[in-house]
């Protein structure tokens, strides 16, 4: 089938949908590619590239005559237009937001696939998008606040005087937070950040930013849909007076909290900012969404009254065209292998494939958006259901525990009542060679299982001494006979038992000896 | 009865003390030896003991019953191939059952015999019924462990076309309801046996013992292949407490003490067995894994990939790490050997391999290692699961070699499948795994396993051990 890769209409988008790369990985599945005329012109990469790695360079309108259009933003109306039935469209649609848009591609019966749809589970993070667009944001935030602001991130020492290093403040640690953080740090700036989430403490840390937390205890944070959970008010107000100070400490924030389909929360209040000091820069990354902070104008970059920088660029992947085409393209690649499994260049849009299920939009002109709820992964999820099935097993109810105990106890206390006197001693000496040995096999290895159970086989032989003694106290012949086959085969278990031990322990031997 | 004097009972307590050390010194590789050595000399020490007891006239017909025994012992030792240890173990207990059997039997018959007057004593000190107790229990323990091993010895050979000796599990209709029924039947005739004192009478005992055989094939006969490792661990602590019973019948602490400690060590083992595979003890006894067959719902599992032993070669040549998981397929194709060679030939490319095993592996509890050893693989790079499952991330090549159950990923991602939540071997995490096997067929527990159907997972088909010689070869 034939993809078609046209030029983004959008205005200031300079991302393309394949790269001379991804573009021949999609010839190894079977594929051909058409790409627009100049269609990576603005991410660096021109139509020589493209052509020489097998794609055809088509005019403008010809793309859009291909099976499979692969694109970055949504069609605008002109696009639409262009588009027939029956084809496929892959790119960034946010269905939840953009019903008109839904309808519209669906009155024309195009199936329509939304990469911003990606479930977030394990299978799904080579198709995942929204992650990998996420961390080139993170990435630019910063070189972004860097451009804007005044001064080092890193701390110096110099004849002309000390330089302090910058401090930033990330607010929420998802992907893009984090690539904040590792970017910050790298650059020597000194990193706090925040998130509801306690389990990305470790996360933040390890990429070099200090985890502030809150003294406000919550129940569960992580909600199933990988995002962070709407927190209760008192969560909230605890989260604003962290908030609150930090701005007066730091120089520059990188908020991240947008949901997905919603008004990003305000997390920044005028007043807050206006605490600020003078020069200090504000990259808020949710300005799609409304903003987190209450001067971001979305697109803009606008100064407060007291000199405070605020970003609110919406397009900071698009401010590494070359990068974010390359991996929002191999985004498209792994998609591409995963609806073309026989590499035949056919596609299948498979339902039973919850990835597939979840991203598909609308299909052969019926809306399935939205998909059917699918446990996805915060925590992976097989684990939560194998966890308490372990605990099932394991886990003895205190009342059968407290039960045990008292029947063992009475059945101690019949045989003190009933047993005679001979008796006792036997049984004392039993008692205490099961504890003992309940403590000594313990302790054995479990390489040395089978030589154990070969052991306690030779030793278990000792019934021969019973065997022995029997054979001719008695002077009946039938006890003698029986008395003899006994004594014959235990011993066959004696040395039968420590000849194959001696013979296995030999066999271990350490490395290098 | 026989009263021991004061030197045989020292020896006893000796013998006993160096057995507990036997069961010690296997705690680490470096001791083995020289527990296993203990455990001999008390042996030794316990024989001596008995024979200074025994009237002069029967250390003649003793000495003949033990040395063909021996002869048999060590005959079978030095000819049993290693896989074929767990056969060996289950005939073995087999004969302690049967042992047990034959002394209870005797010990009812001496009682026969016994002077008038010392029954009478016995009677009134109230250890007739006692003694009787612990013939009842000693011949019904010795009976189940007897019949329950012959079936495990016919199972894990595998030769046999009985229907008793296939490997998959046998369920005959009420098994469950038939067995409770034994049980019960048989205490009944112990109250009956008990009941009848000094002329206890032996139709109860006969009765029961036929009883408890048949208990034992049922028991055993219910159980299918996967499980074998519990089955094997629990006889073994079954022939222990035949032993604490003939112990108590014979008032001989060394056979009660030497009994608990097989007896708790069979139990402990059992017990870990059962953990390894996330089921419970009981539901093992019962018989389990094959007879939910539930699950089997034909699911699209998508495309597998095959691979030459050429293209192993190379996967092989070009990794930095590679990781053996050997199951119980390596065994049944005498691979171990050849798979020693693969080793050697990669560790002198300067490639690190290691070997994960799974606790169930195999037939037997340690059976991988002892087959490894065996090949001569140091017992340092043989990791257990729990210390390599971390690793497989960072390893290049995964070589599952007739594993199947303890690689399944639905046991870690599938809540429903029959075996979720068994602890497994995470060998897909690697880079690329590949998976000897002789055909798709699933595996012991009659799973289906997705590895096989993994992007990172190859099949490799043929005879384990065919196909590793080509690499070696290739290689």
């Amino acid at each position: 089938m034939l993809i078609g890769i046209p030029k983004e209409s959008l205005h200031g988008e300079a991302r393309v949908a394949a790269t001379p790369d991804t573009v021949t990985k999609l010839l190894k599945l079977g594929f051909e590619v058409a790409v627009q005329s100049k269609a990576g012109a603005e991410a660096s990469f021109d139509d020589a590239a493209y052509s020489a790695v097998g794609a055809k360079i088509v005019k403008p309108r010809e793309v859009w005559n291909s099976d499979i259009i692969f694109k970055v933003n949504a069609p605008n109306d002109d696009e639409i237009g262009y588009m027939k039935e029956g084809q496929v469209l892959v790119s960034f649609i946010q269905p939840a937001q953009h019903k008109e848009l839904v309808d519209k591609l669906n009155a024309k019966k195009v199936t329509v696939m939304a990469m911003d749809m990606v479930p977030r589970i394990s299978r799904a993070q080579s198709m995942d998008a929204l992650s990998s667009t996420a961390n080139i944001s993170g990435y630019r935030a910063v070189v972004e606040a860097a451009h804007a602001f005044g001064r080092f991130f890193t701390g110096q020492v110099t004849a002309a005087g000390k330089v302090p290093p910058a401090k930033v403040l990330v607010i929420g640690a998802g992907v893009a937070g984090l690539a904040a953080i590792g970017t910050a740090h790298s650059l020597g700036a000194v990193v706090r950040a925040f998130d509801t989430r306690e389990v990305v403490a470790d996360q933040i840390k390890s990429m070099g930013g200090e985890f502030l937390r809150l003294d406000y205890v919550e129940e569960g944070k992580d909600s199933s849909d990988g995002y962070a959970k709407v927190m209760s008010e008192g969560y909230i107000k605890a989260e604003m007076e962290l908030f609150a100070k930090q701005c007066q400490e730091v120089d520059i924030i990188i908020t991240t909290a947008a949901i997905p389909g919603k008004k990003s929360p305000v997390l920044l209040t005028k007043e807050m900012v206006d605490t600020m000091k003078s020069g200090s820069v504000i990259v808020d990354m949710a300005a799609a969404g409304g903003g987190n902070c209450q001067y971001t104008e979305p697109g803009k970059v606008i100064t407060t009254p007291n000199g405070v920088k605020v970003i609110g660029y919406t397009d900071l992947a698009s401010r590494l065209p070359a990068q974010s085409s390359q991996l929002y393209s191999t985004n498209l690649v792994n998609l591409a292998k995963l609806l073309c499994k026989n590499k035949d260049g056919q596609i299948n849009i498979d339902f039973e494939d919850v990835v597939l299920r979840n991203m598909t939009v609308t299909k052969d002109g019926e809306v399935t958006f939205p998909p059917p709820q699918i446990s996805v992964s915060a925590a992976p999820a097989p684990k939560s259901a194998e966890a308490p099935k372990k605990i099932e097993h394991r886990k003895v109810s205190p009342k059968l525990k407290a039960a045990c105990v008292v029947l063992g106890l009475l059945c101690f206390l019949l045989v003190g009542l009933y047993a005679p006197a001979k008796f006792l001693p036997h049984f004392t000496v039993f008692v205490l060679a099961v504890v003992v040995g309940y403590y000594v096999v313990w302790n054995v290895t479990h390489s040395l299982h089978t030589p154990l159970m070969s052991v306690t086989n030779a030793i278990s032989g000792i019934i021969v001494v019973g065997a022995m003694e029997q054979i001719t106290k008695s002077g009946l012949v039938g006890v003698g006979i029986l008395a003899f086959i006994g004594t014959l085969i235990a011993s066959i278990n004696i040395f039968g038992g420590f000849a194959v031990t001696r013979r296995m322990l030999g066999m271990f031997r350490k490395q290098g000896n | 009865m026989l009263e021991a004097s004061g030197l045989t009972y020292i020896a006893y307590i000796l013998a006993a003390l160096l057995f507990i050390l036997a069961l010690a010194g296997l705690s680490k590789q470096e001791t083995a030896k020289f527990g296993c050595y203990s455990g001999m000399v008390g042996m030794v020490i316990a024989l001596l003991a008995t024979f200074s007891k025994i009237s002069a006239g029967a250390i003649g017909i003793t000495i003949v019953a033990m040395l063909i025994g021996a002869a048999v012992g060590l005959y079978v030792a030095r000819k049993v191939a290693m896989t074929q240890m767990p056969e060996l173990i289950a005939c073995l207990h087999s004969f302690v059952g049967l042992a047990a059997v034959l002394v209870g039997y005797n010990t009812y018959i001496e009682l026969g015999v016994m002077p008038e007057d010392m029954i009478a004593e016995m009677q009134l000190n109230g250890e007739l019924g006692i003694h009787l107790v612990e013939i009842f229990l000693g011949v019904f323990i010795g009976a189940v462990t007897f019949t329950g091993s012959i079936i495990a010895y016919g199972k894990l050979n595998g030769t046999y076309k009985l229907a008793i000796f296939k490997s998959a599990p046998l369920m005959i209709p009420f098994c469950h309801w038939v067995n409770l029924a034994a049980i019960v039947v048989s205490f009944l005739l112990m109250l009956v046996f008990v009941g009848g004192g000094a002329e206890a009478s032996a139709f109860p005992l006969v009765l029961m013992t036929i009883i408890a055989l048949a208990f034992g094939v049922n028991l055993v006969v219910a159980i299918g292949g996967a499980d074998m490792p519990v089955v094997i661990s629990m006889l073994n602590s079954y022939s222990g407490w035949a032993a604490v019973a003939s112990g108590f019948m014979l008032d001989n602490d060394l056979l009660i003490v030497t009994g608990a400690l097989v007896g708790s060590s069979g139990a402990i083992l059992s017990y870990i067995m059962c953990e390894a595979m996330n089921r419970s003890f009981i539901s093992v006894i019962a018989g389990g894994f094959g007879n939910a067959p539930t699950n089997t719902e034909e699911k699209d599992y998508g495309e597998y990939r095959e691979l030459k032993c050429n293209e192993v070669a190379e996967l092989l040549k070009n990794s930095s790490s590679v990781i053996i998981a050997p199951g119980y397929g390596m065994a049944v194709a005498q691979a171990q050997n050849a798979v020693a060679t693969l080793t050697e030939k990669l560790q002198a490319r300067g490639i690190t391999v290691r070997f994960a095993i799974h606790p169930v592996a195999g037939r037997l509890p340690g059976h991988m290692n002892v087959l490894l050893a065996e090949a001569k693989v140091p017992y340092d790079i043989v990791l257990e699961m729990d210390e390599i499952n971390d690793d497989f991330e960072n390893t290049d090549v995964v070589l599952v070699i007739g594993a199947n159950d303890t690689v399944n990923p639905a046991a870690a991602e599938d809540p429903t499948s029959p075996i979720a939540g068994m602890p497994v071997l995470e060998v897909w995490k690697a880079k690329n795994v590949v998976v000897f096997k002789r055909s798709m067929n699933p595996g012991y527990a009659g799973v289906q396993n997705p590895l096989f159907y993994k992007e990172n997972s190859a099949m490799c088909f043929g005879d384990a051990k065919k196909t590793v010689e080509e690499i070696v070869a290739d290689i």
